[in-house]
Parts: structure tokens; C-alpha cells; sequence
């Protein structure tokens, strides 16, 4: 109630401020602050409240009896406290074909998306120390195509490069990178994130003194010794950075999980099965609300444990365009 | 467990291709014949990232383009595809649906995350009211969609509900919904999904700026006196223009790109689906892969002036530096 008067003596100020007594307007002005902030905390709390709930109720429903689940709301937790870990087990274990079995595609995402990482950051790192150090001819237009390159949308490869690997890349009847393996999703995964990888690493590297590497050369160093001896430890911050990153982008992958994955238990991620369950079975909340979670587990903990990086690593402007 | 260690040993087998092939790199530029060892050198580096992306991302971007010509046995058709896309309903629902994602995904998301940023810079706890928001970044569109699909879940009016959406409404006296369902107000509850994983990107980018503007002109500012509001719209506005800008630019070209939101609630149904996810319906699911060239082109080239624009603004504000 007493915001409401204060607030409209804002607009009266200026002609009421006159006849004032001389204490008066510091101290008025002082409570109005006081007052702005505090709205601004009210519509913060509001805010964060609602970017919080959605992501709670999942958690909380995760552990309640199937019953419980379909039958009410979470909220209902507050009056009826029945927990359970049931869902996990049921959705981790093996079982038969029905059975969401999301410990195999857990073990997928890891699998395909550690190597995806490394791959991009060795080859990306390889390639951006040329591009800053390396003294040849159409350096800098060369690196500006591969920028470019960033603006080509991943669908746009998507279909050729299919046909490119189950079709063109093989000998006699073996394809070198044969489906229901990993590999069509790690080249596919290293292809796309390249671009971006040899950019930012570029923008990086080429900031290390130029001094440094000339000692090294002087020394009689090679350009590999210099790049794993110097170029890759100096540019240890850059490379977490981008590579949270990269990890994070193929952990969360879909599109190019269902392209080139097959979609069987043997290759698939976990994001390929929890979309499966909810096209298939979209009423098994028990199993989608502790699906969803086992699949959230990773990048959260990444995110919570190295927040630093990440946001380090986005204001360098490290989104996947 | 025999299904992990067989994974296990693919990841370990694909690693030790890796190491074996950079290391062979490795070798071989630093034996070579000391005339040419620079130029070598040069392109043992570089190669490997620049042949994956001509062959995995130049290439087949050609393709495509040739792709979206032909019709499903691969015949020249002209523009037929192009004609199909902008006269035949549901394809002109898909590009309407986009236009809609592309004006509010970014002007929410930038809205509330400035905000937010402004509404909890220095205040107490920033850092956890920051994390909150900022949370959802972490989590894949997948895992968003069930969070939001849980919230949205429709339980006939007779029954308890387990959505908490429908609950509020039902509380507040009125008929639970169904959101997903109801064009063409369904688009805009799959469009929240995509402002709730935005705006913490949009609000740690524009908190960092905020807290990079200089104190003199705060001060100058606040002794000029500038209410809050004003403080707000000229001084806090101008001097992170250029963050603001990149801020829109990549959530406007996240938001054109969105393709897992749509895949995992609707799968594109009930008159949702938006450019990128017809694109994956048409080539991989409808066997129509011209149609599917077609869209990924007008995907590349409503991403393109974005990017041109903001590549353009990086540079100049690196001039500027």
C-alpha cells in the first residue's frame, strides 16, 4: 500500500520541491532508490522463481512413485511425502526392447562425445597455429574462408555427407567408417565444430608474444615441437573454454545423432533415446521425468563445475552460431 | 558390462587412430628435406582440419544446392521445390511459424535478460540468482522439451492435474488446456521453451557489459541527476549497444536454426513445425530430399545477413580496440 503515494510524489518533485524544507529531498530521494530496488528484487525473485520451477518439478516428480506421478500434480509433495528411486533403476537397467535401458545410450553420449571433443580441439589447434604463425601465401584469405565458413548451417551437409559415408568412402564392401560404429559421428561432429574452433583458437594463439616462439625457433625447434611444447600449453585456458564448450554442444546434439547414428542402443545418445521415449511414449512421466534428468546430469555438473570457463568462453563469443 | 567394455574399446581404438595419424603428421613434416621443410610443415598442419572441411562442409553445401533443384528421383525440376515451399499451405504455415520464432525468441529473451541482469547487478547472492537463469543453457533442447512438455501436460477437467500450467489455470477457475495442440497458440508455448534456454546467455553476456561500463559516467550521470530510469535508458542503453547487438544477432540465429524443441513436443504437428524441422522431415523422413535441399537453402540465406551483419560489427568494434 505505501509504495502506491510514494512512487506518485516522483512526478510532484519538481513543483513541490520549492517549498520543501532543505533536508527534505536527499532524504526522499534516498527512499525512492531504496524502493526502486526493491521492486527490482520483487521482479528478480519472480524471474528467477520461473526459471527455476520447471526444471524443480522435473526433479522432484523424478523421485516419486509412478502413481503418484499420473495421478497429481508434484506440488502435492508438500501433503504427501512418498519417495522412491525406482524410476532411476527402472530407467538405467537393461531390460528388454520396451525398456528405456538409458545406462547403454549414456554410455553412447560419453562415447561419442569424448573423442568428438578431442578430435575438434587437436585438429582445430593445429590448424589456428598455422593460421597465426605459419608464413605463407593467401594466409589471411584462406582463414578468412574458413571463418565464413561458420555461416553454413549444418543442414546444409547433411544429406551429401550421409551419401559420403555409406556410399563414396569405401573399399569394396567396407566402408572406413562403418555405420553402427561411433566413427560417422565423430568425423561428422569435428567437421561442424571446426570452424568455429579454429577461430576462436586463432584469435587466441595469435595473441601469444611473438617472442617466445622465436626463441624457439632460434633453439632450432620445429613447428611441431613448438606447437605441443609451447603453442599447446600456453593456450591451455582457451582450449578448456572452447572444449566445455564443444563437449557440451555434442552432449546436447540431436539432429546429427539421428542422421548418422542408426538410432540402436549400440551407437545412439542418450538426447536420440529420451526423444524416442517421448514420441513413443509420452505418458510414461516416471520414466521421462528420470530419463530427462540422467540425460541433464553431465552438462550440469560440467556447467556447476566449471562455470568459470564457460562463461568465459561465451563472452569470447563462443556460441555455436 | 561386456556391452561398456566393447564400447569402450571402439572410443579407445578411435583414439589411438587419432593419435596414430597426427603423430605419423608429426613425423613425417619434422623429417622433412630441409629445402621445403617450411611449406611442409605448413601443410601437414593444416591439412587435416582443411580437407574435412572441404570434403564434409564445402562440398556437400554445393550439393545441396544442386539437391534443392531436383525432385525425388533426383531429376532437374527447376525451382519446383521453391514453388512448392511459398504456395502450398502447410509449407507456408512452416515459414510463418519461423517468422514468429525469430521476431520473439530474440526480443524476449534479449528483454528479460537485461532485466534480469539489471535488476540483480550488485545486489545480494548474484552470482546464485545469476546460475538459475543461466541454467537452462546447460540443458539440451531435449531434455528441455520433456521439463516444458511436463509442464504443459493436460489431464482431462475431471481429473486431478499433473501439469502445473493447467493446475494454475484450473486454481484460477478455468478449463485446463491444451497447449501443444491449439494452433496457432501452440507455436508460442514451444516458443517459450526456446526464450527460457536464451535469456540466460542474453543475461551473462549483458551483465558483463553492464559491469564494464565506467563508473565516471555513472557518476556524472547520477549527480546530472538521472533517476534510474533514466540512468537506465541513457547511459546503461548507448554504452552496450555493441553487446546488445551480438546478443540479438546469435539468439536470432540460434532461434532460426531451432530444430529439437519442435522435433521432441509436437515433431512439428498441429501446424508447429518451422523451417529447420521440416527440413529433417522432408529429406529423412519423406523421402523427399530436394524439398529438404531446398529448405536447408533458405535456411543458409535467412541466416546469412545475420551473420554478415555481425562478423561486420566484431570487426569494427576490433578497429575501435
Amino acid at each position: 500500500m505505501s509504495t502506491v503515494p510514494l512512487e506518485n510524489e516522483k512526478s510532484l518533485l519538481p513543483s513541490a520541491g520549492a517549498s520543501t524544507p532543505p533536508g527534505r529531498p536527499a532524504l526522499q530521494k534516498r527512499v525512492r532508490q531504496r524502493l526502486t530496488s526493491r521492486t527490482a528484487t520483487a521482479a528478480a525473485v519472480v524471474i528467477a522463481v520461473i526459471w527455476t520451477i520447471p526444471t524443480f518439478g522435473l526433479l522432484v516428480s523424478s523421485f516419486r512413485p509412478e502413481d503418484n506421478i499420473k495421478g497429481n500434480g508434484w506440488w502435492n509433495v508438500l501433503t504427501d511425502r512418498q519417495f522412491t528411486i525406482e524410476n532411476y533403476v527402472d530407467v538405467l537397467s537393461p531390460g528388454g526392447s520396451q525398456s528405456p535401458n538409458l545406462l547403454s545410450y549414456f554410455v553412447n553420449s560419453l562415447a561419442i562425445v569424448i573423442p568428438g571433443t578431442i578430435f575438434t580441439l587437436v585438429l582445430g589447434a593445429m590448424a589456428a597455429y598455422m593460421f597465426a604463425w605459419g608464413r605463407f601465401k593467401g594466409r589471411d584469405n584462406l582463414f578468412i574462408v574458413v571463418f565464413a565458413l561458420q555461416i553454413v548451417p549444418l543442414q546444409m551437409a547433411l544429406i551429401p555427407l550421409l551419401q559420403l559415408f555409406t556410399q563414396v568412402l569405401k573399399v569394396g564392401d567396407f566402408q572406413l567408417l562403418p555405420s553402427g560404429t561411433y566413427a560417422q559421428l565423430w568425423v561428422a561432429h569435428t567437421i561442424f565444430g571446426l570452424p568455429l574452433a579454429i577461430f576462436l583458437l586463432h584469435n587466441f594463439i595469435s595473441e601469444i608474444p611473438g617472442e617466445v616462439i622465436e626463441a624457439a625457433r632460434v633453439d632450432g625447434a620445429g613447428h611441431s615441437t613448438i606447437f605441443w611444447r609451447i603453442i599447446i600449453p600456453l593456450a591451455t585456458p582457451a582450449l578448456a573454454s572452447f572444449g566445455i564448450f564443444q563437449f557440451l554442444w555434442l552432449w546436447n546434439d540431436l539432429l546429427v545423432a539421428l542422421v548418422f547414428s542408426g538410432g540402436g542402443a549400440d551407437v545412439a545418445p542418450i538426447t536420440q533415446r529420451l526423444a524416442e521415449l517421448q514420441g513413443s511414449r509420452g505418458g510414461e512421466w516416471q520414466r521421462l521425468t528420470a530419463g530427462a534428468f540422467v540425460s541433464i546430469i553431465i552438462p550440469l555438473a560440467v556447467f556447476f563445475g566449471l562455470q568459470r570457463y564457460f562463461v568465459r568462453g561465451l563472452l569470447a563469443g563462443g556460441l555455436k552460431g | 558390462m561386456e556391452d561398456i567394455a566393447e564400447k569402450g574399446l571402439q572410443v579407445v581404438v578411435g583414439l589411438a587412430v587419432f593419435a596414430a595419424v597426427i603423430g605419423l603428421i608429426m613425423v613425417l613434416v619434422d623429417r622433412a628435406p630441409k629445402s621445403g621443410r617450411e611449406k611442409v610443415q605448413i601443410a601437414g598442419f593444416l591439412a587435416p582440419a582443411l580437407v574435412l572441411l572441404a570434403v564434409g562442409l564445402v562440398f556437400p553445401a554445393l550439393q545441396t544446392s544442386y539437391l534443392s533443384l531436383t525432385d525425388r528421383n533426383g531429376e532437374f525440376v527447376g525451382l519446383d521445390n521453391f514453388v512448392w515451399m511459398f504456395t502450398q499451405p502447410e509449407a507456408l504455415v512452416t515459414l510463418r511459424n519461423t517468422v514468429i520464432w525469430v521476431v520473439l525468441v530474440p526480443l524476449l529473451a534479449t528483454s528479460i535478460g537485461l532485466a534480469y541482469a539489471v535488476f540483480i547487478d550488485r545486489a545480494w547472492g548474484e552470482k546464485a540468482l545469476k546460475a538459475l537463469v543461466f541454467m537452462p543453457m546447460a540443458i539440451s533442447f531435449v531434455g528441455a522439451g520433456v521439463i516444458w512438455r511436463f509442464v504443459y501436460a493436460y489431464k482431462g477437467p475431471e481429473q486431478d492435474q499433473i501439469g502445473l500450467l493447467n493446475q494454475i489455470l484450473v486454481w484460477f477457475g478455468r478449463e485446463p488446456k491444451q497447449f501443444l495442440l491449439d494452433a496457432p497458440e501452440n507455436t508460442l508455448f514451444l516458443i517459450a521453451v526456446m526464450i527460457w534456454i536464451q535469456t540466460g546467455f542474453a543475461m551473462v553476456v549483458l551483465s558483463a557489459a553492464i559491469k564494464g561500463i565506467p563508473t565516471e559516467i555513472v557518476e556524472a550521470a547520477r549527480l546530472d541527476g538521472a533517476g534510474p530510469w533514466q540512468q537506465f535508458l541513457n547511459v546503461t542503453i548507448p554504452t552496450i549497444r555493441g553487446s546488445l547487438i551480438v546478443v540479438v544477432t546469435t539468439i536470432t540465429i540460434g532461434t532460426l536454426k531451432v530444430f529439437d524443441i519442435v522435433r521432441t513436443m509436437t515433431a512439428g504437428q498441429y501446424e508447429t513445425s518451422v523451417v529447420a524441422n521440416e527440413m529433417y522431415t522432408q529429406a529423412f523422413r519423406a523421402g523427399e530430399p530436394g524439398r529438404g535441399a531446398a529448405l536447408a537453402l533458405i535456411l543458409f540465406l535467412m541466416v546469412l545477413p545475420v551473420v554478415v551483419y555481425n562478423a561486420r560489427l566484431l570487426r569494427k568494434q576490433k578497429e575501435i580496440r
